[in-house]
């Protein structure tokens, strides 16, 4: 157990209290946005040899026990998995589930996230199958770890993080296990296509190439050549098939739905008449949105203004869903550069049209890449479950302390040329707008404007954008203008709930910097 | 006797919602108790952030009510303030404590009496049993927010509803829309002013007018309790007419009070007068609206047209205030907030409309200028109540915000 005392403390540069070690791993403390430049070279994965794979290119096994013990499995390994399944997903749990039965113990489990329906996983880590997870965390999870029950820390990562943290070598993953909803003998993989199908497969790309052992676990197997492929087959050990590796209808909505709620509906139009009035939305610009209420009303009421405008975008970024793919087919958009797939016209889309295309989290978010992206999209809309008058955001826990969110990509697009967060100005009383984060996921200086029902807060540091909404009908209003008002109207500022005093997890910076901590909910 | 006594003093009172989809509510249950002081039990899901306020706001109103020993069980659902008084207020009186008292939160600066005149194009429905929607309606531009104790509210709430709808008066701040409260029908909405017009509501909508006398009932109470409290700021009428009869006497109402400022109608409870089916045309409502609409200009007020009922159909709702526009009203109700956008639009002059008013106002202006009595345009020779009309749609148009 990774017992911390409070002399192991430091303060980085954003005036948070970090851990100076996490797992046993010396830790750097967040030194400032784009700061921090590691040096030395790429972890890499060991050389094989081919003549050590079966020349057919048959690489089935019986089942994910054999693949694990055929992979070497050992006490203390660490697996990954991928959460492209979303709530659906079964491999993560099967795979888990088989190591136990194996006999190993303290493992680490890297998923990509984990979601609500792999809450027992707790079940392992009760018994000392799995020591820690390192991966975002909510619902029952998220209260096993901020509850202080989980021997390690908890390690919260973007999608971009984890890429990093696997090209340093800050992990290294001993099996990884993907879920393939269509795969060949040979272990090339695809997302698209299969009765789970659930588009793209990005964020398994990186375990596939750097570690020591990949396993491709399918429900739907096709000769050799699996077309296309997403996962190549030259990186792939073995091929495990099984009756499922999800329920469909957790893996993709059948639709995704429109918010109804007047507020976010209001939040949501004023985010497109933002882009529109900054000037923003003209031709050949490029936009992100994600799957969220009000993210998909957005994307409605700026593509009506995309028509009457004339305007086309050159990308849209996705999780993609049904309204950006009527973007894309209604000419309004030359692509969607698509990192996760959420409903169902989404994954026909990027099965079927060649302007769809699947990303990673290495082309659009990694912070050791030469360049990557998220830097180039012209907006993107976010949502945040906290925001202080600094526009520094949280997005992984509740103001009170208790783990809700993963940080998923939100981090790395905060490095668009316009970070907007659309988000209520309160939830149930509790005010949204506070004096300080709870926990620390995005820096001020990277949040540009934050769009709420009750007005529009542009950043002080962002004079370009202050200038160019000038004239416009827009209700720009100062941050702590909006903040008082919703006091008002909350009865006054919230009581701070009481602070625990260990630290059960670290939330990462994009370059691996830790940039702040979770404590345990007392 | 002893008995008989304290049974009677622990006949528990409840009020208010809680539950898994109940936002922004609580349920507070008061058993009154001969001793041991205020006893309070709290679940609530902002507990970690406002318990303690709520506590202290849940002994402030006891206080005030003059409640001493009470076991006091409130679950909460993140309720604002004037929302947690209300409900308290509430299970109080239900448990027959506090009677005759009032206790009222914090009051927002009260805005600017409304006038006669003002435009009434959209008004916004709100339940007054839920306070969820009371804080951000005035957000979404609606001319009028109508705090509703009639129809949206079921009969064993119209109680607590009344305080809830009162303290929002003082509570909340709608903005620049105009604060009306529908009552309920009479006798019920005589004791649903004593508490709603001491905090100036600036308009009462009266429901099922059929006769004058019942306009007056209301008009006499209102003066009253405006009396008795000292308020000397005009509280305006709009009647609702939804039965045959009421239809029949349009004119004897709308002359009823000079408080009246407009003449509406109910659809749904007009349809079912007549036995008949509303249908999306409005046919079998013609000569009803077409009645309400020459009454309410006889009588020197504006004619509002009814709901457009079907949330989900904004062209229907486009089409239909496009007629009712043509027909005379001036303006129609709203359930969702999506509509107002629409009926705005629906009642906006057009701009050729705008264009043609511009050339006779500025015809007029030229004539006055040059000390003529008519005014012409071109080879026409322009009525003064054109001319009247002309000035009336730029007014309008330019508190729209359609031209300058």
């Amino acid at each position: 157990m990774a017992v911390l005392e409070k002399n192991e403390l430091v303060l980085n540069a954003a005036g948070r209290m970090v851990p100076e070690s996490v797992n046993g791993g010396l830790q750097t403390p967040f030194m400032g946005a784009g700061k921090y430049r590691p040096q030395g070279r790429k972890a890499s994965p060991p050389v094989r040899t081919a003549a050590d794979y079966p020349e057919n290119g048959d690489k089935r096994v019986a089942d994910l026990e054999t693949a694990l013990r055929k992979c070497g499995l050992r006490d203390g390994m660490v697996i990954s998995s991928h959460h492209h399944l979303r709530d659906g997903d079964r491999v993560a749990l099967m795979a888990l589930e088989a190591a136990a039965r194996i006999g190993v113990r303290n493992l680490m489990w890297f998923p990509s996230a984990s979601f609500p329906s792999q809450a027992d996983a707790i079940k392992l880590m009760e018994s000392g199958v799995i020591d820690h997870i390192e991966g975002s965390m909510n619902g029952p999870l998220g209260d096993y770890c901020t509850q202080g029950k989980m021997r390690g820390m908890g390690v919260l990562r973007s999608h971009g993080g984890r890429w990093q943290a696997i090209q340093d070598g800050e992990v290294h993953i001993d099996i990884a296990v993907i879920a393939a909803p269509t795969a060949d003998p040979f272990g090339n993989c695809d997302g698209s296509h299969g009765k789970s199908a659930c588009g793209s497969l990005g964020f398994a790309l990186a375990d596939s190439t750097y570690a020591d052992h990949v396993i491709a676990v399918t429900d739907n197997l096709v000769p050799f050549p699996c077309i296309p492929w997403q996962i190549q087959g030259n990186n792939v050990d073995y091929v495990v098939e099984v009756e499922s590796i999800g329920d469909p209808t957790k893996i993709v909505s059948g639709t995704t739905q429109i918010t109804r709620s007047p507020d976010r509906l209001r939040i949501a139009e004023f985010v497109a008449q933002f882009l529109r009035d900054a000037g923003i939305m003209c031709n050949g610009f490029s936009f992100q949105a994600g799957a969220g209420g009000i993210a998909l009303a957005f994307v409605g009421y700026l593509k009506q203004m995309m028509k009457d405008a004339g305007v086309k975008a050159r990308f849209v970024r996705g999780g993609s869903t049904k309204y950006l793919v009527e973007l894309l087919e209604e000419g309004l958009t030359d692509y969607i550069l698509d990192g996760q797939t959420f409903d169902l016209d989404g994954v026909r889309s990027l099965a079927n049209n060649v302007c769809h295309v699947a990303t990673s989290p290495f082309t659009s978010y990694n912070y050791h890449g030469k360049g990557n992206f998220a830097s180039m999209v012209d907006a993107v809309v976010l949502g945040a479950t906290e925001v202080d008058t600094n526009f520094n955001a949280n997005v992984v826990t509740h103001s009170d302390g208790r783990l809700l969110h993963g940080i998923g990509g939100w981090q790395n697009c905060l490095a668009a040329g316009c970070t907007i967060l659309a988000v209520p100005s309160f939830r149930d009383r509790i005010p949204v707008i506070v004096d300080q984060v709870t926990t620390l996921c995005g820096p001020g200086e990277l949040i540009d404007v934050i769009v709420t029902e009750r007005g529009i807060a542009i950043n002080p540091r962002r004079q370009d954008l202050i200038d160019a909404v000038k004239g416009s009908k827009l209700p720009i209003r100062p941050l702590p203008d909006i903040k008082g008002e919703v006091e008002r109207i909350c009865g006054g500022k919230p009581q701070r709930p009481r602070a625990g005093e260990r630290p059960v997890a670290v939330v990462k910076w994009v370059d691996g910097t830790v940039l702040d901590t979770v404590w345990q909910v007392p | 006797m002893i008995n008989a006594i304290e049974t009677s003093a622990v006949s528990a009172g409840e009020a208010g919602h809680w539950g898994k989809d109940v936002r922004s509510d609580l349920h507070v249950s008061i058993t009154p108790s001969l001793r041991g002081g205020i006893d309070i039990e709290l679940e609530s899901r902002v507990k970690p952030y406002y318990g303690e306020a709520i506590r202290r706001q849940a002994e402030e109103v006891l206080e005030a009510l003059g409640v001493s020993h009470a076991l006091v069980v409130i679950h909460d659902e993140g309720a604002l303030p004037f929302v947690i008084a209300a409900r308290i207020e509430a299970a109080a009186r239900r448990a027959g404590l506090g009677e005759g008292t009032r206790v009222l939160p914090g009051r927002v600066a009260l805005p600017e009496p409304s006038t006669r005149d003002r435009m009434r194009r959209s008004r916004l429905y709100v339940p007054g049993s839920e306070p969820k929607y009371f804080v951000n309606a005035a957000l979404h531009g609606a001319d009028g927010i109508i705090l509703d104790l009639e129809d949206s509210v079921h009969p064993r709430e119209k109680d607590a509803a009344r305080l809830l709808v009162r303290n929002a008066l003082r509570a909340v701040d709608f903005l620049q829309c105009e604060r009306m409260v529908r009552i309920n029908q009479l006798p019920l909405g005589l004791d649903d002013l004593e508490e709603i017009v001491p905090e100036c509501p600036d308009l009462i909508l009266i429901p099922k007018v059929e006769s004058p006398s019942q306009v007056l009932a209301v008009s006499r109470q209102i003066e009253k309790i405006q009396n008795d409290h000292g308020i000397g700021r005009t509280v305006w009428l709009m009647p609702i007419l939804e039965s045959a009869l009421g239809i029949e006497h349009a004119y004897e109402i709308a002359t009823a009070s000079p408080q009246i400022v407009a003449l509406t109608i109910g659809l749904e409870d007009y349809t079912a007068d007549l036995g008949v089916t509303k249908t999306a045309t409005g046919t079998e409502s013609l000569f009803a609206r077409q009645r309400i609409v020459n009454a309410a200009h006889a009588a020197g007020v504006q004619a509002i047209d009814s709901v457009f009922g079907d949330v989900g159909d904004l062209e229907g709702l486009h089409t239909w205030g496009v007629n009712s526009r043509a027909m005379g009203f001036e303006g129609m109700g709203c359930v969702h907030p999506s509509q107002i956008a629409v009926i705005h639009q629906a009642f906006a002059p057009t701009a050729a409309e705008i264009e043609k008013a511009q050339r006779i106002v500025a015809a007029y202006n030229e004539a006055q200028q040059k000390g003529l009595g008519v005014v012409s345009l071109g080879s026409k020779m322009i009525d003064p109540p054109v001319v009247q009309r002309a000035l009336k749609l730029m007014d309008r148009a330019r508190a729209m915000g359609l031209t300058t």
